[in-house]
Parts: C-alpha cells; structure tokens; sequence
C-alpha cells in the first residue's frame, strides 16, 4: 500500500508492441498489497505477457474470486473488461461469459483458498468442460486475506508463522488439473518472470483450459523459516523441467537445442511453442508421466516448475458442445429464429 | 562491475545533478524544499553560505543547473531553479544576526584583493570571519565590478546589488575605490601575506573593417557603453541601432538601446541563431520586446559620409559544419547596407594584464594569460592567486564564487604553511528520511506540473524606464506549485543487499524501469542487458554485491524520480530512501584538522 500515485512519467526509450503501446499501458491501479507480496509480481508478469503479445485491452476479460490474489484483476489491464466475484465462483461466471462470447481472451485469477478450499467443485468441473481460458492460481499455501490460516495447498511438513503444525494433506493443484482434463498444465514461481513470463504467454496463446499453479510467497503471513511457500525454501527446491519460448507466428525459430532436449508445438493462433526439455527423458505429453514426474519430485522434496503437461489436441466446450461461432451479442434475429417455413420442416419431422 | 562504493561522497553527489553541475555545488533540492516549506530565510541562509550572491544569482545566473536538471530528461523542462533562488531572496526576513562576523582579534595575516568584482568580494567574505585583514583596491567609485557596470539595472536593481555588495564589505573589508593598480611590481613591495588577482576580462573585442576609425563617435564597445549607461555618462541613443554579436552582452546591448531611445534596435550574428552563445532565456526576453534578430550576416564595412556613420554593409553566409567545426561560407547574394545612427559592438571580452609585468615571477602562458593552477588559483608566484574573469577569460559570477572559495581556502592555507594540495574534504551526511511504512520526510509524490514562467512587468512602463525590473518573480503560490516539480534528487535510494529477498516488488513498482536483478557482467554489457539499456553515459549504474541467487541489484541513475515506491513496496526495508547532504569545503575547513 502506498500513498502517492505511481507517475505517469516513463522510461522514454521503453519498447513498444505491435500496437504501439508500451507495457505500462497495460497496468493497472496501484496495488494494496503488503509490499513484497508474490502476487504483485504475477500481476507484473501477467501485464509483461499481454503487452508482448500486443493484445488489444478490450479483447480480454479477467475474472477473479475472493482473496489477496483475487484482488490482483484491480492492478493489471486498467482497460480491460472485469468481473470480481464470489469467494470460489469465479469458474461459473467464466463459464457463463466465455459461452456469450468466445472471442475473448479469458484470464481467471484466483488464490489457492479460492480455487483449492470453497471453489475446489467449481474447480474440477471447469477442467473437465475445457473451458477455453487461463486460470492462474497465485498459490501462497494461506488465506492470506483473512490473515492466516492454512489453505488447502499447504504442505503437511509446513508449520503456520506461530509454529502450528499443519495436520492435513496438502492437494496438488497441477496433479489435479491434469487429471481433470486441463490441457495445459504448468507450475512457476512469482519469483522468476524469466520462466512465469512465456508461460503466461504461451497458455494465453492456447485454446482449451491452461492452468497455471503460480508458487506466489505470502510475506505476512507465509514467509517465515518453517514455510515450505517462502521465497527462500522455494528457491532451495525448485526443480525446473525445461524452459519455454514463445515464438509468434512469423517469426523464426532461432535458437538450436541438442536433439532429443526440444519439443516444437504448433499452437492454434499460429504461433509456436519450443519447449526446452532439461531433461531428456521427461515428455510432457504424457498425462501419466506427468503425473509420476510431479509425485516423485515430491517424494524428493522438490517443486518441478516450468510446462508440466501439453495436450497438443487444443479442444475446448465450444467444440464439445458445437455451439455458434458468433458471440451471442452479434446474434441476429434472423440467426436466432430460423423462420416459418423451418419451423414447419422440424414440427414435421415429429409427425 | 565491482559493486559500487556508496561510501565515496562524490557518487551520490553525481546524482543530485543541479547540485553536481553548479560550480560552487549549491544544494539546489536542499534550498527548494525550504521555499515548499516556506522557510525562506533558510533556503537563502544555505545559498548564501554556498553562492555568496543569492539575490543576484536568483536573477541573473547563467543557471549550469537547469540544463542538468533530471526533469529535463523526465520531461524536457528543467525545475526553475534560479528563479527559485530569488523566491528566497526576496521573501527572507532579517537575516543579520545569522551572518558570521569578523573577530575583533584578527590573525594578523593582510590580504590584497585587486578588483571588486564577485570573485574579490566572496574570497573576502570566506577570509574575513577567520581573521585576515581583508583590503579591496578598486579601479571604480563603487564595488561589484561587471555586475554593476554591465548587468543592466532592468534585470537586475541596484538595491538588490548592494545589499548583498555591502553584507560582505560590511564585515569589515576595507575598501579603497576610485584605485586602478598600474603595476603589479609596485603593488607587491606593499605588505601584504597574499595578493588576489580579481580585476576580470575587462577589454571589449573590436573590429577593425573598413569605416571603423571614420565612424568612432557612434560605434561603441558594448561592455563599455552598458558601464556608460550604468554610471550615466550616456543616457540617450541614436533612432536606428545595430548590435553586433550573439551572446548575452548583445542581449542586454539591444535591450538597453530600446530603453535609451533606440526606435529600430536590430542585432545582427554572423552565425546561425542556433549557434548564438546568449543563453535561450535571455534571447527570449530580447524577442519579447520585439527585437529582431538577423542570423547568417557578416559586417564588412561601415558605410559613412562627411565623417558620419550612415550604415553597415553586410555580406550574407551560410554555415557549413565538417567535422564538428563550423564554416560560414558567403552566399553570393549582394551585400545588404543596413541604414543605422549607431553600433553596438558586443562581439567578445578580452583580458587585459598590461599592468601585470613580465620579470616579477608571473609566468604566462597561452593566449598570453597568466598560468593559474586549476584546482589552487595559484600562480606561479606563490603568493598571487588568481579568479572570476581574470584566471581563464570570461565566464559568469557563480563560476567567479566558485574559484573564490578554492582561492580562499588556498590563501588560508598558503598563510598557515600549509599544503595547498591537500585539499579539505566536503561535508556530507546520509540519514534516512523514513518516518512511517509509507510516510517520508520529504515530499515523494511526483507533481505532473509544467514549468511556470515568472510573470512579467507591464512592458509600458520597463521599456519606458531601464531601472525597472521587467521579472516580477513568483509569489509564493507560484514558488510552492514550482518548487514541488523539484524530485528531490538529494534523497538518495539506498541498497543494503543483505536484507533483499529477491521479490521484485521494487522492480514491478518502479515508474522509470530503473531497477534490476541480472547476472553481473562488466558495465557496458550491463548498460546492454538491463531491461531498458542504459544509453546515457553521463550516469552512473549503482550495483551492489552478489545476491542469493548470484545475481546482483543494477540500478540505471538516469530516470530515476526519487519518488521512493521502491522503499514502499520493500517488504524488508532493503531499499531506503535516504537524504544525502553535501556541502562543499570552504575556506573555515582547510585548517581546522
Ligand atoms: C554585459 C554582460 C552581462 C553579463 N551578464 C551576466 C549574467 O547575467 N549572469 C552572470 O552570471 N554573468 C554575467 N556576466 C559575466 C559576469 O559579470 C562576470 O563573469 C563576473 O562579473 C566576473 O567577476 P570578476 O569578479 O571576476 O570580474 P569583474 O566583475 O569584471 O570585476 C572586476 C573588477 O576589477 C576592477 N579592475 C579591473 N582592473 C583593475 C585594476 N587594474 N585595478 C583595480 N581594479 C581593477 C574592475 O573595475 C571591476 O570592478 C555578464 C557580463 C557582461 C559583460
Ligand atoms: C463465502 C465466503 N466465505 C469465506 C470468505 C472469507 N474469505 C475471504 S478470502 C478467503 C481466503 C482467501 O484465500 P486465497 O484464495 O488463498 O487468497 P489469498 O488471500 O491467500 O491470496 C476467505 C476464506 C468469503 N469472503 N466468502
Ligand atoms: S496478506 Fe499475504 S497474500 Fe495478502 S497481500 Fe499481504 S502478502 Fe499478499
Ligand atoms: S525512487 Fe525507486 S521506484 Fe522511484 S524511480 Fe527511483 S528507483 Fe524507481
Ligand atoms: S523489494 Fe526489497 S526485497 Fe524485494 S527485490 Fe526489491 S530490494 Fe529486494
Ligand atoms: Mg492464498
């Protein structure tokens, strides 16, 4: 929280997108945050991400629920469409909004509180729809808004800031997700932009559910020695699996890695993602692997970040419902009511 | 890059960069956020104490500040920083009791100033309160020398000049006016510990075309009509003027014409207008009363008939630059004659040391000027010191103030048989300005404000009287509403890598991108990789030592607003904003230790 406005002054030799714009035309009201809160970082990437692929402000929606985290929509994308809602609900209202109109971009942002305890059905219902969206969960293992208790995400071996045992399993957001049907499913760290930045690119650049479990630290109230989500214990157990680069449609693919280290997707909107593999024998296409990679790191006592698991069909609840391709708003009445001559054809076939 | 020594004085003081660029280092944000706080006689307390001359300074410095000013590469113009100095000039309440006094026991040490231009009356206010019998010798019947002979009274009034002439000769520096030294080698048989050579550039240039001889009685020196004006030996002048030369005594030539009589007042530059060496404010101001001014014209001849000027014949050129070096190459066009009853010649100043013998120990050197050491004033007689106009050719009064404190603190220790090598080290403090989680002790918001220009005289009555000021000043709203552009350059962003915990919050939250968390490398590559590359060499990266992770904290100094969100937003205080106050040594520091 801070008192004076940020200033409107910027950097003058700051780059420019396709539109023109720079990337602080795409903040949003200063934060009221605690200074040094990880989402405050996510909101950065998340602007960083939208400015590089010039998307135009009013193309994109953000969605959230309740929380420190949920709040973050009010602090990126000023220009773009909103809606803050209920503690854990924000699935329905993007589910609602994507149906009237697929021609958005969605970006749910929401808290592991918000998605992992109240919101956990609405949660696993969205993934298995493959909603065509981004659901960024800035997960800090706390409700951090109501100052402090365990969320759901909070490992058993972590204590609370007073030194209280947690006494229950923690869920994996990223394990769940693939199991449920999320098509992109990738985990980072508020920390790292170098990593969170591409990510955020790449999963707006996919069609179907991209989920992202963000390790976001709580300095409040989550940040102390006995933390397993404080910016020093993740930095001390981060297992990365590969990097991403992002590389839009057009553009030449110009850097060359080992063989057997790089995957190469094309994505729906043309562009291409170039995964970059640390280890050779990991293959992010499978669900199965996935899932064993993310259970025996943790066995380890590592966190794996980067892009966990890729399902290269790309299909989304539009495809599965073969609903209108036009937004419900552009609807005509002639699209809507097919006219007499119709009616009669269908009321026959019944006779 | 090795992380960066915060400990040394002068990198800190390079950010502060109004303060960097004035020659005698005034703490410019210092003195600004006293006027915000309406604390007038303090802000013109600590410009005295550094500038000597606030209220004439605050009217007529030739402002190196403002062209360094941050705020003019954060939005192209700089905080009115002079006029600022005015504000507290003429807003101030009594200040006597604040002004040092010279003991009445004095150290038995007796200094000679020539001259009683600023460069003589400020090395005579840093020696007096330490007990040196100060004695003036003055060639005019008055002190101030060009301050008072050639700034015009329209910029800068009488009252003004003496109050600040007489603050210093009334600490008890004899004067003696109406004294022109003809020769040095008689002066030193007098007894005196040491002689300081403040008698300026007191030649104006001529020109030598043909007519010049034939027309003498209307073609004038500049600097040596605007001494006539001042002493009203002349007070009228010819319907058509001509001013020769683009620079400031031009400027004030033209304007002074204006108010003596002159109807078509014209100055003509054998340059382009860009390259005229007034500064921008001042051609401004001739604009404003509508001079004209004719660029790319050359005077070939003055034109005359029975003995008297008629006109001026001008070839027209046009510039050509190769290799940074300017060529005015005639355009063929035919010559113009430019009708006129008087020229005003301002095209230059010369030093003039005819009185200075060659066999007494001086020794000269290029250009034929005395060797003055650039740090000491020293010359190479030991106990002659040089400054203002005098040591390197014309410059402006708060260089004068500048070399006058280097002088004074030379000549102090010169009598203490000291070395004058060893210079004394400036004063400087760092203390936070934190008073809250987001609360400082300075104003950190950043005013979207543009510049607000000084309102002006109703130019009926200036231009009808040359002793009325045309600048009215700010009032003390407009001084508030400007001061608050000032950034506060001096409140430092101090790094304390131990406590960072590599969060970026500081690096989200900066307005001009200028924080960093990259791998080290060697300054020209971190000029490159940072997020926006540094390209102003002129400024310096502030890198601290490894982090956690390996990397380093670099910050670009270019942009930065000092608007402390990155304190704010630090959850663990490794960033803070910390007031940085240098006060350069004066004479009282050099023998203190
Ligand atoms: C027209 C004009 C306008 C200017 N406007 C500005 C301005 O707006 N702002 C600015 O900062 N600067 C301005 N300057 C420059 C500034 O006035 C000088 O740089 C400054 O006054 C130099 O100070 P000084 O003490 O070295 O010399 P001076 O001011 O020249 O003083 C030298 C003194 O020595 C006396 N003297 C000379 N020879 C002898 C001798 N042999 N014996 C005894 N006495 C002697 C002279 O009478 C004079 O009083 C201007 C200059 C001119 C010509
Ligand atoms: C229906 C409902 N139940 C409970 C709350 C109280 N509440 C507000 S935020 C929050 C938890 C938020 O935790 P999380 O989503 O992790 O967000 P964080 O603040 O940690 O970012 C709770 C329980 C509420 N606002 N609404
Ligand atoms: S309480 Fe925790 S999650 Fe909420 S703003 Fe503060 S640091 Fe961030
Ligand atoms: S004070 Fe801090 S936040 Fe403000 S411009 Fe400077 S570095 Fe950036
Ligand atoms: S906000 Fe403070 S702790 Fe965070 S990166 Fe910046 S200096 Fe380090
Ligand atoms: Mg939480």
């Amino acid at each position: 929280m801070s008192f004076i406005k940020k200033p409107n002054a910027r950097h003058p030799n700051l780059p420019k997108n396709k539109l023109g714009l720079t990337r602080r035309d795409y903040e949003g009201a200063l934060s009221t945050l605690c200074a040094g809160c990880g989402h405050d970082s996510v909101s950065s990437a998340i602007i960083e991400a939208c400015f590089q692929l010039s998307i135009p402000a009013h193309r994109l929606a953000k969605l959230s629920g309740i929380g420190c985290s949920s709040k973050t929509p009010t602090y990126f994308l000023n220009k773009s469409h909103g809606f803050n809602s209920v503690h854990g609900r924000m699935p329905s209202v993007a589910t609602g909004a994507n149906l009237a109109n697929r021609d958005l971009y969605y970006l749910g942002v929401s808290g592991d509180g918000d998605t992992a305890s109240i919101g956990l059905g609405q949660f696993c219902h969205i993934m298995r729809r493959r909603l065509n969206m981004v659901y960024i969960c800035e997960n800090n293992g706390t409700y951090g808004l109501t100052k402090g208790q365990f969320s759901a995400t909070n490992d058993k071996e972590s204590k609370s800031r007073k030194g209280v045992d947690n006494m229950f399993e923690s869920i994996d957001l990223a394990a769940l997700a693939i199991q449920l049907g999320a098509g992109f499913v990738a985990r980072s760290f508020s920390g790292d932009k170098d990593q969170l930045i591409p990510l955020i690119r790449a999963a707006l650049s996919y069609k179907g559910f991209a989920f992202i479990d963000v390790i976001s630290p709580c300095v409040t109230f989550n940040n102390h020695a006995q933390s397993t989500k404080s910016y020093e214990y993740f930095r001390e157990h981060n297992e990365a699996v590969g990097f991403l680069d992002v590389i839009p449609e057009n553009e030449e693919i110009s850097v060359n890695y080992a063989e057997g280290k790089s995957i190469e997707v094309n994505v729906h909107d043309g562009s291409k993602m170039l995964l970059h593999k640390l280890n050779k024998s990991y293959d992010p296409g499978s669900r199965r692997k996935a899932i064993g990679k993310i259970n025996d790191s943790r066995d380890k006592g590592e966190i794996i970040t980067g892009l966990i698991y890729l399902d290269q069909n790309e299909e989304d609840l539009h495809d599965t419902l073969l609903t209108t391709e036009k937004p419900l708003n552009q609807l005509k009445k002639k699209d809507l009511s097919p006219g007499l001559k119709k009616l009669r054809q269908v009321n026959k076939s019944f006779s | 890059m090795k992380p960066t020594k915060i400990s040394n004085p002068e990198y800190f003081h390079k950010v502060v960069d109004c303060q960097w660029a004035c020659p005698a280092h005034t703490p410019v944000p210092e003195y600004i956020r006293l006027i915000a706080a309406g604390r007038y006689t303090d802000a013109y307390m600590i410009n005295w104490e550094s500038n000597v001359f606030p209220g004439i300074l605050g009217r007529t410095c030739d402002r190196p500040c403002e062209p360094a000013c941050r705020r003019v590469r954060v939005e192209d113009e700089p905080v009115a920083i002079c006029r600022l100095k005015r504000v507290a000039a003429d807003y101030k309440g009594e200040i006597d009791d604040l002004i040092p006094t010279a003991p009445e026991q004095k150290n038995g040490k007796k200094i000679a100033l020539l001259g009683a231009g600023p460069v003589s009356l400020a090395v005579a206010r840093d020696l007096m309160p330490l007990g040196y019998e100060c004695k003036i010798f003055e060639r005019d019947p008055v002190p101030g020398g060009l301050m008072r002979t050639n700034i015009p009274s329209f910029r800068l009034p009488e009252e003004v000049l003496n109050e600040e002439c007489d603050r210093i000769i009334n600490m008890g520096v004899e004067v003696q006016y109406n004294k022109e030294i003809k020769s040095l080698k008689e002066f030193l048989k007098e007894d005196f510990d040491a002689v300081f050579v403040g008698t300026g550039a007191p030649k104006g240039k001529d020109l030598n075309i043909p007519g010049r001889e034939e027309c003498d009685k209307n073609i004038h020196i500049g600097i040596d009509f605007l001494a006539s004006v001042a002493f009203e030996h002349v007070k009228k002048i010819g319907k058509k003027v001509i001013v020769l030369g683009g620079g400031n005594t031009a400027m004030d030539c033209c304007r002074t014409a204006i108010r003596l009589g002159g109807k078509d007042v014209r100055v003509y530059v054998r340059s382009p207008k860009v390259d005229m060496k007034a500064s921008d404010w001042e051609i401004e101001e001739a604009e404003m009363e509508n001079i004209p001014i004719y660029e790319n014209h050359v005077p070939k001849e003055f034109i005359h008939k029975n003995g008297k000027l008629k006109a001026v014949a001008f070839e027209k050129v046009k510039a050509e630059y190769k290799d940074g070096r300017r060529k005015l190459i005639p355009t063929g066009e035919p010559i113009e004659i430019v009708e006129c009853d008087d020229v005003l010649m301002a095209i230059g100043q010369d030093n003039a040391f005819e009185w200075i013998e060659k066999d007494i120990g001086i020794e000269f050197g290029e250009w034929d000027m005395p060797i003055v050491d650039r740090t000491t004033m020293q010359s190479t007689l030991p106990r002659v010191f040089f400054g203002g106009d005098a040591a390197w050719g014309p410059e402006n009064i708060i260089t004068a103030v500048a070399h006058a404190h280097q002088a004074a603190i030379s000549i102090d220790l010169f009598c203490n048989n000291k070395s004058l090598k060893k210079r004394p080290e400036p004063h400087v403090f760092l203390e936070s300005t934190k008073m809250g989680l987001h609360e400082w002790s300075y104003d950190n918001g950043y005013a979207e404000v543009d510049r607000l220009a000084v309102p002006h005289a109703d130019p009926k009555v200036t231009l009808a009287d040359r002793k009325v000021e045309v600048e009215l000043g700010y009032d003390d709203r407009m001084a508030f509403e400007e001061a608050a552009r000032c950034l506060n350059c001096d409140v430092q962003t101090v790094f304390e890598e131990k406590r960072c915990i590599e969060c970026d919050a500081c690096v989200d939250i900066c307005p001009e991108d200028c924080i960093n968390f990259i791998q080290n490398a060697d300054e020209q590559e971190l000029r490159e990789n940072i997020r926006v590359p540094a390209l102003n060499l002129a400024q310096d990266l502030y890198v601290s030592g490894k982090l956690p992770t390996k990397r380093v904290m670099v910050k670009d100094e270019d942009l930065c607003l000092h608007c402390g969100l990155c304190a704010e937003r630090c959850p663990t205080g490794a960033w803070d904003m910390q007031k940085f106050f240098y006060f350069g040594a004066q004479s009282h520091d050099g023998c203190k230790k």
